[in-house]
């Protein structure tokens, strides 16, 4: 037998801390600190994909740690320090795995954002220069049906490199594909392996000479985009 | 030459790139109103059955609950193909699959509906169950609809294009294979949702997580029965979609139903589970390709054969089934050809279009077949498609019109990049690389349902604020269209992106594009922002031309300027030009359209195919297998993409990239794999995101993305497409480097480990070394409806079209 409606609708309250400010909520008793952030706190940030724990959508840290919201309990996190994606940015701008997130591409759709952002500060936290591997088994939990994880991985190692002090750019083939040389998208003459030059498709000359804004392919004028 | 542009070809920052990082973006679950009332819907939990009684008086009763609807509640029938107008908001009188929806409540909270849920008394009548493709064949009765082409088959098409008999027979050698592509499914990390309120003035607002809001609303006033004007939908930005999101959907049009007889807002958001079961993925399709290639491997002939597993409903399978046999002859030339295509209807969730729709399949097997025919010629299967390569600005033998055509340059880069000719065959035992090609449209060429109007519009508001807002109906699913439109329009007007304000997907403030699908949205809303901007760009020049006293073909715009080419520091702010234009013409707002070319095919059917422009992609995939267990790695993939022209590069690699990953999930590892329950009951086996198998960072390989611009001339700046043919290589080139590996060919998708050591368990047992399809049904396709080709003197229509009444007629497969 299914537990009673009124053990269902039976309210708790807790304090706790969220993004760093003290919070008292009252919630039905089974809720999951996905739905408590959801649905009493109004922090719409934190994603649902599955609410069994199999995507990572809903990672958050408490106290510090990635933890998947939808398998915590709401009535364990009392006295606890929750922090979502809502916090990661402060007055002085977003966080440094925000910025380079947006830069790159690393969020399509947007929606398994949050759950990556969260853990993979959890992981610049503890360790500030993670190889590749420990960068690809720290968000191994993670699904993103977007991006292939590739921009995700390139963001997090802009990150940490800018997070360390460094004066970090993004690579040249993340932004612009492998094969292009420094100006612009002219296709490089092949290193000599054998193959032919790679100077782009004798196809293209079919459509040449159409001086049409159109098939306009030249150097860029230097201008960074931001 | 015209200057280089200072916005297109940049890798900017996506528009809305700083609400997804910080959490504020949207979506349809995040969207809460007063007094919102929460739907659950029952679903059937029987695969075939007819619905002796459902007795919703128990839940009714049930405190908390504001109203229960089902099938009698919403009668008309409704689907996205105007000829598969074959599915009910709930079903009337018989359920078709399990998870098939039957009742609908309204509660105050999630946990009363869904124990209302339970109250609700269903008597079912089970009917037979057709669960694959055999079955289905050999079923005629009980139909699962009571319309289609005949039996239980949804679908049958057969056309020849040119002689092919002839064809074969110059060939002097015909290759005959089949394949077999399992399917899978989108597995978007939103799951559906959708908001309704009717409002006091009578109005209805949905909000809802679709690709696809035109033809949301289009279904809303017809199920609902209420004019279209007092609908408005608004397409909440996607959490993924990939054509999942791209049908109408039940919970829409209930959503909306409860709405209007609860006078309060409704939301549904599904569970993973019921997305599991709406589905709308890729169809599994069995295939034939008879193939005749002269001894330079040149094709003389092909003669393509598919039946598609269509599930339970229509949705797109009709241009499903005709893209199965579509885009064979956009890549290597095939003089002459015919394809007969078929779609059954089985008791499984619904197939329908997802990244590539109807092309992954075919595109399998036809690359998986030159590997072979390669290896037999004693070809390198590189060398080989490059050598037979379909020329640019050229009419296929289906009269489809290719533009510009990199594929070329797509190969030699793969080839290069990856050490093809030094590694290939000389890699240690067990590792193989494997190459294969593809091609995608541009947008389809004809609107689902048939109409003269513009397939996207664009509108742009200009005031004397110097603001800029762009309006298009066009649906943001992550990959960057409401950045392209920024882009687009700051390029023309010499403007900054982010200072451009994007309003799209709200069918009461924007004109109409008819969505996120075909990976039309860069080519045709491109277009349409391109002429809406350029038409106000002539506005800025005039007035600007007038105030500095010079013609107008002096004055550019550009960095917020508006100014005189010949003396730069002559000019106006981006603003005062604005208040000029405003001055002299009055309120300022223009507009663009695109509408594609007509297709060169005016045959039964020539609606799927055509498109304004082709991209083309090559990929190199290593493998690395286990010859003891057959388990096997991705270790690199290589691949490159002729885009036309990068509207922005960064966002062209992701598209690139996350095509790849699907693509490697549906090659490796992703199936839509069903049981029987104990009462005999199709279930999925495993709707969850833990059992459904996709890749995660730990299967994820290296990437290394080459990008061709071959600047197509429809395409805006040249642009083409980006977003779904990248993934097509990916599954033949994985089969293909298993070949190279360990000599055995998987002519299945998944190539799963347990299907390779079965390979090499037959070649060791002195079996052939292949696993895949071993028979191909007899299907009662139609005579084949004769094309002459161009190439025969052909003007694109049927012949004896007296004779046999076919052809000519575009509209009615649409």
């Amino acid at each position: 037998m299914a537990p009673s409606n009124d053990f269902l609708r039976s309210k708790s309250s807790i304090s706790l801390h969220v993004n760093g400010e003290p919070v008292e909520v009252s919630f039905a008793s089974y809720k999951t600190l996905l739905e408590v952030l959801r649905e009493d706190l109004q922090l719409t940030g934190t994603k649902h994909g599955c609410e069994l724990g199999e995507c990572g959508a809903c990672a958050v840290l408490v106290d510090g740690r990635p933890v998947l919201s939808c398998l915590v309990l709401g009535l364990a996190c009392q006295g606890r320090a929750v922090e979502t994606v809502e916090g990661m940015a402060s007055a002085s701008g977003l966080h440094p795995l925000q910025k380079t997130f947006a830069e790159l591409g690393a969020a399509q759709c947007g929606y398994c954002t949050p759950g990556f952002l969260l853990t993979a500060q959890a992981l610049l936290d503890a360790n500030p220069s993670p190889t590749f591997r420990q960068i690809q088994e720290a968000l191994a939990g993670n699904i993103c049906r977007c991006t292939g994880y590739i921009k995700i991985y390139e963001a997090v190692e802009l990150a940490a490199a800018r997070l360390r002090g460094e004066d970090a750019s993004p690579r040249r083939e993340t932004l612009y594909g492998t094969d292009f040389d420094d100006s612009g998208l002219l296709p490089v003459l092949d290193a000599g392996n054998g193959s032919r030059a790679t100077s782009g498709s004798e196809t293209a000359a079919v459509l040449r000479g159409q001086p049409d804004r159109k098939t306009e392919n030249e150097k860029p004028d230097g201008r960074e985009p931001r | 030459m015209s200057p280089p542009t200072r916005v297109v070809g940049r890798p900017y920052e996506k528009v809305d790139a700083a609400a997804k990082v910080t959490g504020q973006t949207r979506f349809a679950d995040d969207l809460v109103l007063p007094r919102m009332l929460h739907c659950k819907l029952l679903r059937s939990r029987r695969t075939h059955a007819i619905l002796r009684r459902v007795d919703v008086s128990r839940a009714a009763a049930l405190p908390g609950v504001l109203a229960i609807a089902t099938g009698r509640d919403l009668p008309i029938p409704f689907g996205i193909l105007p000829v598969s107008q074959d599915e009910h908001a709930l079903c009337l009188d018989r359920v078709r699959f399990v998870g098939d929806p039957i009742s609908a409540v309204a509660a105050l909270d999630e946990e009363t509906a869904n124990e209302a849920l339970a109250l609700i008394e269903v008597d079912y009548e089970d009917l037979p169950t057709i669960a694959s493709i055999e079955q289905a064949v050999e079923t005629p009765f009980p139909r699962i609809h009571d319309y289609g082409d005949r039996d239980n088959f949804h679908k049958l098409v057969s056309m020849e294009f040119g002689d092919v008999e002839e064809g074969f027979a110059r060939a002097e050698k015909i290759y005959d294979d089949l394949f077999f592509y399992e399917g899978n499914t989108h597995l978007p990390l939103e799951q559906h949702a959708a908001l309704a309120d009717l409002g006091p003035d009578g109005k209805l607002t949905l909000w809802s997580s679709t690709q696809t809001p035109h033809y949301v609303h289009r279904a809303l006033a017809k199920v609902l029965e209420m004019p279209a004007a007092r609908i408005r939908v608004i397409a909440t930005p996607n959490g993924g979609g990939f054509g999942g999101k791209s049908d109408p959907f039940n919970h829409e049009i209930v959503v909306a139903h409860l709405s209007r007889v609860t006078g309060r807002p409704v939301k549904i958001c599904l569970t993973r589970e019921e997305v599991f079961y709406c589905h709308r993925g890729r169809h599994p399709i069995l295939m034939r390709a008879r193939t005749g290639v002269r001894r330079d491997g040149s094709i003389t002939a092909m003669h393509f054969q598919t039946v598609l597993d269509g599930g339970a409903y229509g949705s797109y399978g009709v241009a499903s089934t005709y893209y199965s046999g579509a885009l064979q002859t956009v890549t290597y030339p095939v003089p002459v050809y015919r394809f007969d295509g078929a779609r059954v209807f089985t008791n499984k969730p619904p197939c329908g279009p997802k990244r590539g729709h109807g092309t992954p399949q075919p595109r399998f097997a036809l690359e998986a077949q030159l590997d072979k025919i390669a290896v037999d010629l004693g070809f390198d299967p590189a060398a080989m498609r490059l050598s037979h390569l379909q020329p640019p600005s050229s009419i296929t033998a289906n009269f489809l019109r290719i533009g510009s055509m990199g594929l070329g340059a797509c190969i030699e880069k793969v080839v290069a990049a990856s050490g093809w000719k030094e590694r290939r065959g000389r890699l240690p035992r067990g590792r193989g690389l494997g190459i294969a090609c593809s091609s995608y449209i541009c947008g389809a060429g004809l609107p689902i349902y048939w109409n003269a109007m513009p397939q996207s519009g664009v509108q742009l508001k200009l005031d004397r604020s110097g603001g800029v807002t762009v309006f298009c109906g066009s649906t943001d699913i992550g990959q960057g269209s409401d950045s392209v439109l920024a882009y687009v329009v700051a390029e023309v007007l010499g403007i900054d992106p982010f200072d451009i304000r994007v309003v799209t997907a709200d069918t009461d403030l924007t004109p109409v594009d008819l969505g996120s699908y075909s990976s039309r949205v860069t080519l045709m809303t491109g277009n349409a922002a391109l002429q809406a901007a350029e038409r106000a760009r002539e506005m800025l020049v005039a007035a600007a031309g007038e105030k500095l006293e010079i013609p107008g073909s002096r004055v550019a715009l550009a960095e917020g300027r508006v100014f005189d080419v010949e003396d730069p520091d002559k000019g106006l702010s981006f603003v005062d030009a604005v208040i000029a234009a405003e001055s002299k013409f009055g309120t300022i707002g223009t507009v663009g359209s695109y509408t594609p070319p007509p297709s060169a095919g005016r045959y039964r059917g020539a609606g799927v195919g055509p498109s304004p422009a082709y991209s083309y992609s090559a990929a190199v995939v290593e493998v690395d297998v286990d010859p003891a267990t057959g388990i096997y790695t991705v270790p690199k993939i290589w691949i490159a993409h002729d885009v036309g022209k990068c509207i922005n590069p960064v966002l062209v690699i992701g598209q690139v990239e996350g095509s790849v990953y699907m693509g490697l999930g549906e090659a490796m590892m992703e199936e839509m794999a069903y049981r029987d329950d104990v009462n005999g009951n199709v279930m999925h086996k495993a709707p969850s995101m833990l059992e459904y198998k996709s890749p995660t960072t730990l299967e994820m390989p290296e990437v290394v993305t080459l990008l061709v611009e071959d600047p197509d001339p429809n395409g805006p700046f040249g642009a083409k497409e980006v977003g779904q043919g990248p993934l097509l290589p990916i599954p033949p080139a994985v089969a293909n480097a298993v070949f190279d590996a360990v000599g055995v060919r998987i002519d299945e998708i998944p190539v799963t480990p347990e299907k390779i050591a079965r390979a090499l368990k037959a070649r060791a047992a002195g079996q052939p070394a292949r696993v895949g399809p071993a028979s191909f049904p007899t299907i009662p396709y139609p005579d084949a409806v004769r094309i002459p080709t161009p190439a025969e003197g052909g003007d694109g229509r049927a012949r004896d079209l007296a004779a046999t009444g076919a052809g000519g007629v575009r509209k009615a497969d649409r």
